[in-house]
């Protein structure tokens, strides 16, 4: 049984080498992290320590959480752009409504509207079939009017961050940032979900190909329901330790990690167009946008130019990432 | 010299890779004559339409338009040289209205309207969007705008298929008309009647080839049906199965049960019933409705009318999960609709399991693995290459698509020509599955285009044709000629001197006639 396809024929050393990496995704993306911390390492000697491991990993942590929102709703073929928003409202009530009320009471004020959101996101996705990336913009835009008009109200009564998610976002215990406590279960969570439930088979079928799973007997709106709640309790959660992390509650306090989280998931490996991907990628993709940001900051750039920079790398590891994990 | 044919194509040959799709057609075509084109499933009628309507190019064969030489590279120089096809699908873009679809192409609007007046249509607003016209009405629509350019040939794809009575009544006319007015029509029909009514040959294809051009007369049916079987009229009946297979299908209980299934334009009063322990074949050319009675029976449309029975009890299926939970499940004939392509064997084959919302949990996974090996084993699937479904062969494709129901304990499975581009040894494979699961008692639909398929493995076979239910053989009946006939909506037991071309009728009326 043996036919052209199989048979042994010598291979070249690059070749192999490219085979092994496909088989194994995560390794080449381990080397680029790496090699950016020993580029970090060379240009500031010493400055990679016990404190600069954990002030990364803190702020690498909140972006490793929505990048998660991105890789599930990815695996489906769809996207969650309103992770920023639903993450800054859940951080702006929460801080403003613990000056009045207990603290259980404000918690679940503040994840109300991340639940809320993710029903609307997920019910206009996989019910009305509108494009997720309409649905979460637009689904985002009416959050943030929202939030303004809510901080209309609140103003007065000023805005204080609890004790607890100053503890969660900042503090270190024994070297190690406490945000590691929410974010290993989380983590862990994530990659068993995506693993080893049937709704993760589902998220990978369904956007693989849709017609297949509903052949199948899978109801399409029911996992995307569900997955995008999901995603918005996440986002929620991540703006309540980044609140913690960042100490100034504003209106735009989680925007700007929106489109890290998503090149975070593409750097990771997880496929745009849906079925293919991980989180454990996506983890270490957050990482090396963490570290990049670092590294571009230390080499003292304009801002200008440490943003075209910033693009650039980030479509140059993309690009050639793919082409080392898709061996055909 | 009105001899001389206006179009004149020989020796067209065609392949796709190692795929012959034509080898040797001609086709001529005389000035003023309405010309059918004829041949059964896969004969290279589409190939050779496509060739003649430059949308793709030959690699052999001499195409003569009155008597030139004629390279058509495009569909504008098929146009250009007055050859214009009208096919099955409707071609107004949707999101114009008809007006702007007419300036699209140049046609002149006064003789389209003219003709829509014609074709049966005296209301038709030019302003209307072509996404809010009826299909059939599209379908006429097509006709008026190929016939205000006033083409030489015009090339018809099944033009009445989608049409209501009516409609289809006007539109024959309006063609045979065509023909008395000098130009030429290729007529592209499975339907023998309408092929009386209207053409003056035919050109038969079989396997890629011409095998003959005929006038039409009285009886000419015979002849056209046996051109279309070729030899292999011969070597019919593939030997009888195993005496105990037929036994069991005979005491199965009746598991699934059609009757007056009613949808669109496509089924047509459809009744049939499926028992446990059979498989019973469904045969029919293309695009007779059998895609819609898959469909409807897997859950995936809803019929408009009839009724669907499960083990006695009626169901109305609203989603595919509605039929799995029957126990019905459906394998369709493109792999690449069934299988999630990036996943592994194993994830496939499990997927069925993951489905329902209370299986959304943690998957038991050794008790999964022993399932999905079990079903693995029992197709022998190759596994070399699980990681991805797509690496696999077309083949093993087909089988993960089955195993994933045998997996799942799927106690009736229809299978929608399961082993259409597979290699030999696995459709053996595929056939023997069939009569195994038919042998526990389950109960499998087969759809095949392939007639020696039903004798290898279908108890009984249904014939559908023009969306209705027009026979049901047992599988002694049911050798290639009788199929054929039938698929082609002729009587069974006509003489060629009693050919329904001299009479219209019923099949039951001939059938008591004989």
């Amino acid at each position: 049984m043996t036919d052209i396809a199989t048979m042994p024929r010598p291979v070249s050393f690059g070749r192999r080498i490219k085979r092994f990496m496909a088989d194994r995704p995560l390794i080449p993306l381990i080397i680029l992290l790496i090699i950016l911390v020993a580029i970090l390492q060379i240009l500031r000697p010493g400055i990679v320590n016990e404190r600069w491991l954990a002030n990364t990993a803190k702020f690498a942590i909140p972006l490793a959480i929505l990048a998660g929102c991105q890789t599930m709703t990815m695996l489906t073929g769809g996207i969650d752009l309103s992770v920023g928003t639903v993450a800054t409202m859940s951080a702006f009530i929460m801080a403003t409504q613990i000056v009045s009320q207990d603290p259980t009471v404000a918690f679940l004020l503040a994840i109300l509207p991340a639940v809320l959101i993710g029903l609307v996101n997920g019910i206009g996705v996989g019910v009305f079939r509108v494009h997720p990336l309409i649905m979460t913009l637009g689904t985002s835009l009416i959050g943030t009017g929202f939030l303004q008009v809510y901080q209309r109200t609140v103003i007065a009564s000023g805005a204080k961050i609890p004790d607890f998610l100053n503890w969660l976002g900042t503090g270190v215990t024994y070297g190690f940032p406490n945000a590691l406590l929410l974010f290993v279960p989380v983590a862990v969570l994530i990659v068993f979900m995506l693993n080893r439930t049937g709704f993760g088979r589902l998220l990978y079928a369904v956007g693989d190909n849709e017609r297949a799973a509903r052949l199948s007997g899978v109801r399409y709106w029911q996992v995307i329901t569900a997955l995008y709640v999901l995603s918005s309790l996440l986002a929620g959660i991540t703006g309540l330790l980044y609140i913690g992390l960042i100490k100034a509650p504003s209106l735009s306090l989680a925007e700007p990690l929106v489109l890290p989280s998503v090149a975070a998931a593409v750097i990771g490996g997880t496929s745009i167009f849906g079925g293919r991907g991980g989180y454990t990628g996506t983890i270490i993709g957050a990482l090396i946008l963490t570290v990049l940001t670092t590294l571009l900051t230390i080499l003292q750039m304009p801002e200008g130019g440490r943003r075209i920079l910033f693009g650039f790398i980030v479509l140059f590891v993309t690009a050639a990432y793919l082409r080392i994990i898709e061996d055909r | 010299m009105t001899t001389n044919p206006l179009l004149d194509a020989t020796g067209v040959a065609k392949n796709y890779g190692a795929v012959a799709g034509l080898r040797n057609a001609s086709l001529s075509v005389l000035p003023g004559e309405v010309h059918a084109l004829m041949g059964a499933n896969g004969a290279g009628k589409s190939t050779l339409v496509k060739i003649l309507t430059g949308a793709i190019k030959a690699d052999a064969g001499r195409i003569l338009i009155r008597g030139k030489h004629l390279d058509v590279r495009s569909p504008a120089d098929a146009r250009r040289a007055g050859l214009l096809p009208v096919y099955q699908e409707p071609s107004l873009i949707p999101d114009l209205d008809v007006l702007s679809n007419l300036r699209l192409t140049g046609t002149p609007v006064e003789p389209f309207r003219a003709w829509v007046r014609e074709l049966g249509i005296p209301n038709l607003d030019i302003r209307d969007t072509a996404r809010d016209i009826p299909l059939a009405i599209l379908r006429v629509l097509d006709l008026a705008r190929a016939l205000a350019v006033e083409p030489d040939v015009l090339l018809l794809d099944e033009m009445t298929a989608a049409l209501p009575a009516n409609l289809a009544e006007k539109v024959l006319e309006v063609v045979r008309r065509q023909g008395d007015a000098g130009r030429s029509v290729i007529f592209i029909s499975h339907r023998f009647v309408e092929i009386s009514a209207l053409c003056d040959r035919a050109t038969v294809l079989r396997d890629g080839s011409t095998v003959g051009v005929v006038d039409i007369e009285p009886g000419i049916e015979e002849r056209i049906v046996e051109m279309m079987l070729g030899t292999r009229i011969e070597k019919t009946r593939v030997a009888a199965r195993a005496a105990n297979d037929v036994a069991v299908a005979a005491g199965g209980r009746t598991r699934l049960s059609v009757r007056n299934l009613q949808l669109g334009t496509k089924l047509n009063d459809v009744s049939f019933d499926l028992a446990n322990g059979e498989v019973a074949g469904v045969f029919a050319l293309e695009g007779q409705g059998q895609d819609e009675l898959f469909a409807a029976l897997a859950g995936s449309i809803r019929p408009s009318g009839g009724t669907i029975d499960v083990d006695g009890a009626p169901v109305k299926f609203s989603h595919p999960s509605d039929a799995i939970q029957a126990g019905i499940a459906y394998v369709p004939g493109d792999r690449s609709e069934a299988l999630a392509m990036q996943r592994s064997v194993r994830e496939n084959i499990a997927l069925p399991f993951s489905a329902g919302l209370r299986k959304w949990g943690p998957i038991r996974m050794r008790r999964e693995q022993v399932v999905v090996s079990g079903a693995i084993g029992r197709l022998q699937i190759d596994t070399r290459a699980q990681g991805e479904v797509q690496r696999l062969s077309g083949g093993n494709q087909q089988k993960v698509t089955i195993a994933r129901w045998i997996a799942a304990n799927a106690r009736t499975i229809l299978c929608f020509d399961p082993t259409r581009g597979i290699d030999v040894g696995t459709k053996q494979e595929i056939y023997k599955l069939l009569r195994e699961l038919a042998g526990q008692g389950k109960s499998v639909l087969f759809y095949t285009s392939e007639m020696e398929e039903v004798q290898r493995v279908c108890d009984r076979v249904i014939v559908i044709f023009g969306g209705r239910v027009v026979d049901t053989f047992s599988v002694e009946e049911a050798d290639e000629p009788a199929l054929m006939r039938a698929a082609y909506g002729l009587p069974r037991g006509a003489r060629a001197d009693v050919g329904i071309l001299a009479d219209v009728r019923p099949a039951s009326d001939a059938e008591a006639a004989s």
